[in-house]
């Protein structure tokens, strides 16, 4: 259990929200089993029940931004074995509109996906994608690139939005900054960030059946992220999110603030590091101690005709494959690689749309696979030595390898070869 | 390959069976039957696994040669033909010269040579090219090279159409040849092409010569949507019927709308290419046959008011342009993106059995449609397909049985037969 929340040191928080926390951690619509933990590094393979199924971690989770993923019918992506999607909250508010999707029966009901859903705030998308955007104490305030009306998203709002999408996972709304950006506009950003948690935790209507994580922020400072984890660990929230991170930041600054929230995170809830997806990225930040991924770059380069492999990435469209009449990865059990070679999806790219969707299965397959196969390595005890596997799979050298990754994965015992 | 005709109405249609495709002599497609239409080997938007979500795929697929000339040599390199090199599935592969889809230019036909265009633009084919090409993609089938550019623009002088007529037998005797002496192909079926634009005279001379040829079957060429009227087009195609042998199939190519498909296939045609559900789902479009013939006298009635509707409605547009005939959206299908859908939580067609109505609802390709997501192509795809299939299957159905005048009353609705 986490500690009780100690409303004093908490002085913006609203005493009146505080019952309705304690009330929430007996009905928590979500348990984490932890089934093996790494007796070297931090690693750890658990069962996370959530209300539509099982999910398996570590999890690579990939992203259907409007209620679709890229291409690939529910049915597909069930059956290259993921258990929990994301769904973006700032494009399904804006289209078709939380109102509709509820007289769908949810999200889940509206595109036809049985397993689990995570739902982000809106927040982030808001910042990043709308220019004339302005965080207040009150919530974002942005104009539609619609219609141009003027919308606020306040925590309420997000929340509101997130409960009618039914999402299994809910993210609180984070008041979002740069990781390059410094000064008092981080330590602004955790604090406001704290406290609307507190107001996403109160207006949440389904904390029976939807999870909300908070989001730990606090730039790249190790004070407020400090400060950020102390308070919001306090709250009975269902699982926590590592966020403002994998934002263009050094990577030596990126895996020191990853390891020092899970150092302070709760060993019993879920840890969730936000929009991390790159191979080398995932493995090191398992060792590091988390358990859940999202990144749109697997399915986004897959459009491009970039296939992700063991040794990196193969660029389908380069001419060097013309004639090339493996498949991606001989290795690979996905759908692609079983019936197409490199020479056809060469071919095809210059002639029809399923050229992407034979890449994205691929690539899907590829992430999912891959943490499959940390999973196990850590259930059998053999993680590290995974990891070193990985590693020289991935580089053709080990002078090839990024200092950040040698000294993250050092941090936690686990010394690379040379090779 | 063998034609097995059950029913023959002189001078009309066909239904019957076409058994031991070319080389995939375990394979046989219904006729009036339909092909099914790929790019470069793979149906538009669809993987292996969605396209076989759909039950009773034609059994031939068509390539058109436009989507792979540009990779002759990668062919010739793999040497196992085509079939394997795209991972199909069992299949009969018929090669046909261009996509009915795209319109080529007109103006590069030469004595010797046609042109195709392919994603990088023109290539000029010899009868040696095309035939190299055809030995290196092993179809079951393929037509022969053509000149066939008598229906576009100022091509469809006499003199011109003669020498088409002319260009096109003389392409045929040099295909039959060379494909005798190709070991790769053989057992392999060759089609004639009949040209002859809109002049009767030449249509027949055509149709007499190519029949004398050791043939397969036959492609019958020019008659493309928006190429002429209807009513000359199965005048046409009545009088190269009556000239061609009973036993081998008549492909039609570039006519799919479902109103023409049954026009010619009284006049005697027995294959189509489907390129017309692949037009409806770039539209944003879903087809919307009515294909229940049961006698239940309460639908009918029921019906007779719902007919008043869409159907009606563009039947009253007028005349539409014979140009922008393929753009058109037909009384066969309904318009997606329209704001209607927006909260309609039916599926596109009740009772249709194909993956997009067993799990999605109308509201949900709305919503793909106008966020111009990815899956809208593959999922009005696989709906469309799925109804153009049933289409031939009832029409099959309903010559069978004797209906065909109910079933163009109720499955053509309003629209006139041409
Ligand atoms: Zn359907």
């Amino acid at each position: 259990m986490a500690a009780p929340v100690d409303s004093a040191s908490d002085a913006v928080a609203s005493q009146t929200n505080m019952p309705s926390l304690k009330t929430l951690s007996a009905v928590s619509p979500l348990t984490l089993r932890i089934i093996a933990e790494c007796p070297v590094t931090k690693a750890r393979a658990c069962d996370l029940a959530l209300p539509h199924s099982i999910v398996n971690t570590p999890v690579f989770m990939p992203v259907g931004t409007q209620g679709t993923l890229k291409g690939i019918t529910a049915d597909q992506l069930e059956d290259l074995g993921c258990k929990i999607c994301l769904g973006n909250t700032y494009h399904l508010g804006m289209r078709p509109g939380p109102a509709l999707i509820e007289k769908a029966n949810g999200l889940h009901g509206f595109m036809n996906w049985k397993k689990n859903l995570l739902t982000d705030s809106g927040g982030f998308q808001m910042v990043s994608l709308v220019e004339l955007s302005e965080v207040t104490e009150e919530g974002v305030k942005f104009k539609s690139p619609y219609d141009g009306n003027e919308i606020l998203l306040t925590p309420e709002k997000s929340i509101e939005i997130q409960n009618s999408l039914g999402s299994d996972i809910m993210m609180q709304l984070d008041d979002v900054v740069s990781s390059t950006v410094t000064g008092p506009r981080v330590e602004e950003a955790m604090h406001r960030s704290i406290r609307w948690l507190d107001r996403c935790i109160a207006s949440n209507q389904n904390p029976e059946k939807q999870n909300l994580f908070a989001i730990i922020q606090g730039g790249l400072s190790t004070d407020l992220r400090k400060t950020c984890l102390d308070e919001m660990t306090k709250r009975d929230v269902p699982g926590f999110a590592i966020g403002g991170l994998s934002g263009g930041e050094e990577k030596d600054d990126f895996w020191r603030m990853v390891t020092l929230s899970t150092d302070h995170l709760p060993r019993h809830k879920p840890r969730y590091l936000m929009g991390v997806g790159y191979a080398v990225d995932l493995v090191v930040c398992v060792a590091l101690g988390c358990d859940m991924f999202d990144c749109v770059f697997p399915t986004r380069t897959a459009r491009f005709g970039s296939a992700l492999v063991p040794w990196g990435s193969l660029q389908v469209k380069h001419k060097q494959y013309a004639k090339d009449f493996q498949p991606i990865d001989p290795d690979c059990k996905c759908p692609t690689c079983k019936r197409h070679s490199r020479a056809y999806l060469h071919a095809l790219f210059k002639n029809d749309t399923a050229a992407m969707h034979h890449v994205t299965i691929h690539n899907i397959s590829y992430q999912l696979t891959l943490m499959l196969s940390v999973r196990q390595s850590i259930i059998n005890g053999q993680f590290p030595d995974f990891v070193k596997t990985f590693m020289k799979k991935m580089f053709p050298s080990s002078d090839k390898y990024p200092s950040w990754a040698v000294d993250a994965l050092a941090s936690v015992n686990i010394t690379l070869d040379q090779h | 390959m063998k034609l097995e005709l059950t029913r023959v109405v002189q001078g009309g249609y066909r239904l019957g069976v076409l058994k031991e495709i070319g080389r995939a002599t375990h394979l046989s497609l219904e006729v009036p039957g339909c092909l099914l239409y790929t790019r470069c080997g793979t149906v538009p938007h669809l993987t292996h696994d969605t396209l076989h979500t759909l039950s009773n795929l034609p059994s031939i697929t068509q390539l058109t040669l436009s989507t792979v000339v540009e990779h002759q040599e990668v062919l010739e390199e793999y040497k196992d033909g085509f079939k394997k090199f795209a991972g199909l599935h069992d299949t009969a592969l018929y090669c046909s010269l261009h996509d009915p889809v795209t319109q080529s230019p007109a103006g590069y036909v030469t004595n010797k040579t046609v042109s195709v265009w392919g994603s990088g633009g023109r290539i000029e084919l010899t009868v040696g090219r095309f035939m190299a090409l055809q030995k290196a993609l092993r179809p079951d089938l393929y037509q022969s090279m053509a000149d066939g550019e008598t229906w576009q623009g100022d091509a469809s002088s006499r003199k011109r159409i003669r020498k088409s007529v002319d260009r096109t037998l003389a392409h045929l005797d040099e295909c039959l040849l060379i494909h005798q002496q190709t070991a790769e192909l053989q057992g392999a079926e060759v089609l004639g092409v009949v040209e002859g634009g809109d002049s009767l005279e030449e249509r027949v001379r055509s149709a007499k010569e190519t029949a004398k040829r050791p043939v397969g079957g036959f492609c019958l060429d020019g008659f493309q949507t928006g190429s002429m009227e209807g009513s000359l087009r199965t005048q046409l195609i009545g009088a190269v019927a009556g000239e061609l042998p009973e036993d081998k199939p008549r492909l039609l190519q570039g006519v799919g709308r479902p109103d023409e498909v049954v026009a010619c296939v009284e006049a005697g045609v027995d294959l189509f290419e489907s390129f017309f559900p692949f037009q409806v789902t770039e539209r944003g479009c879903a087809l919307t046959f009515d294909l229940d013939l049961s006698p239940d006298p309460e639908r009918a009635v029921l019906e007779l008011g719902e007919e008043k509707d869409e159907a009606w409605e563009s039947e009253q547009s007028g005349d539409v342009q014979l140009e922008d005939q393929a753009e058109t959206i037909t009384p066969f299908e309904m318009d997606l993106k329209d704001t209607k859908y927006r909260d309609d939580f039916t599926p596109l067609v009740e009772g249709c059995g194909c993956y997009c109505c067993t799990n999605h609802q109308r509201a949900y390709l709305h919503h793909l449609l106008v966020t111009n997501e990815l899956l809208a192509g593959v999922l009005l795809m696989l709906h469309n397909m799925a109804q153009y299939n049933a289409f031939f299957r009832a029409l099959r159905g309903a010559l069978a049985g004797d209906q065909l005048e109910p079933f163009k009353k109720r499955v053509l609705r309003s629209k006139r037969v041409a």
